[in-house]
């Protein structure tokens, strides 16, 4: 198993991956690609033929998905006028950072020599991770520890619970796997702290 | 001899309130790791370690932390920087 990442001399992080973990990520992100393109962001429906058709901006009102919800938050809780002109405004632009960060992820572990379909035992995958990039890991391992939190309904202080889940229980593997993308999501600003 | 007059420590704060009225609030969230919420106030408001670690604390045991201050534009700069780091953050308008 990985132990996570190191500080690259010259800045950034660096970190052996196995074929299987690599795999994993690179699923994990993908998925993340897929929420973030898939439920389109369409803008509310207002009831007015012409200003939905002039209305191509962007959405307004927060998604129906839990995760996407917490993904893109409501930034005025108390006006909603207020909060969808905001949302329509950065909704967009978020969700193509975040696709695009996830997108990276996938790229550099192809790159790093990842095959399309995981057959050989044994592989191992440097990552090697400049300043920015590692930043963009950094940002895309949050969005998907939120993801798989949000679906998981993890909260403040259940550590207890988890562990007394049984082995056989599916949720104990997501979780385990939700730890697992925070450890290397700890590692890596541990590598990048000043 | 004179002291300096209670008013002229006063009237800058002011003004500076005026031209902020607006502020970026983190929330608190289960999932974001404190080395990770300190490092962004670090990396994206430029804060010294110590005054981010504080502002990280407050979020985790208060429930959330007022983080910046300034014009609606500029808080609005920063809710989307705080959303694209993956934190909770909202638009709060000083009363």
């Amino acid at each position: 198993m990985t132990p996570g990442f190191e500080r690259r001399r010259g800045g950034g992080a660096v970190a052996t991956f196995t074929g299987f973990e690599a795999d994993l990520l690179r699923s994990l992100a993908s998925q993340l690609v897929e929420l973030l393109r898939n439920e389109v962001a369409a803008p509310a429906d207002s009831g007015d033929p012409l200003e939905q058709l002039l209305d191509f901006s962007g959405p307004t009102t927060e998604p129906d998905d839990p995760v996407l919800a917490r993904l893109f938050p409501t930034a005025y809780p108390d006006d909603e006028e207020a909060a969808g002109e905001f949302r329509r405004f950065t909704e967009g632009a978020l969700r193509d950072t975040k696709a695009r960060s996830a997108v990276q992820i996938i790229d550099t572990l192809e790159e790093a020599g990842l095959p399309e379909e995981l057959t050989e035992d044994g592989l191992v995958i440097d990552v090697e991770l400049d300043p920015a990039e590692a930043g963009t890991w950094m940002r895309s391992f949050t969005d998907v520890r939120l993801a798989l939190a949000t679906r998981l309904g993890v909260e403040e202080g259940d550590e207890d619970y988890w562990l007394a889940l049984p082995d056989d229980d599916p949720r104990t593997h997501v979780h385990d796997i939700y730890e697992w993308v925070g450890y290397l999501q700890e590692t890596l600003v541990q590598s990048l702290m000043r | 001899m004179s002291t300096p007059m209670p008013v002229e420590t006063e009237e800058p704060e002011q003004a500076v309130r005026v031209d902020r009225p607006w502020s970026t609030v983190v929330w608190n969230d289960p999932v974001n790791l404190m080395s990770y919420v300190t490092y962004v106030f670090q990396t994206y408001f430029g804060y010294p370690k110590k005054k981010a670690e504080k502002l990280m604390l407050e979020v985790h045991e208060d429930g959330k932390s007022t983080v910046s201050h300034g014009s609606r534009e500029e808080m609005e700069r920063d809710v989307q920087a705080m959303h694209e780091y993956g934190l909770w953050a909202t638009m709060e308008k000083a009363e």
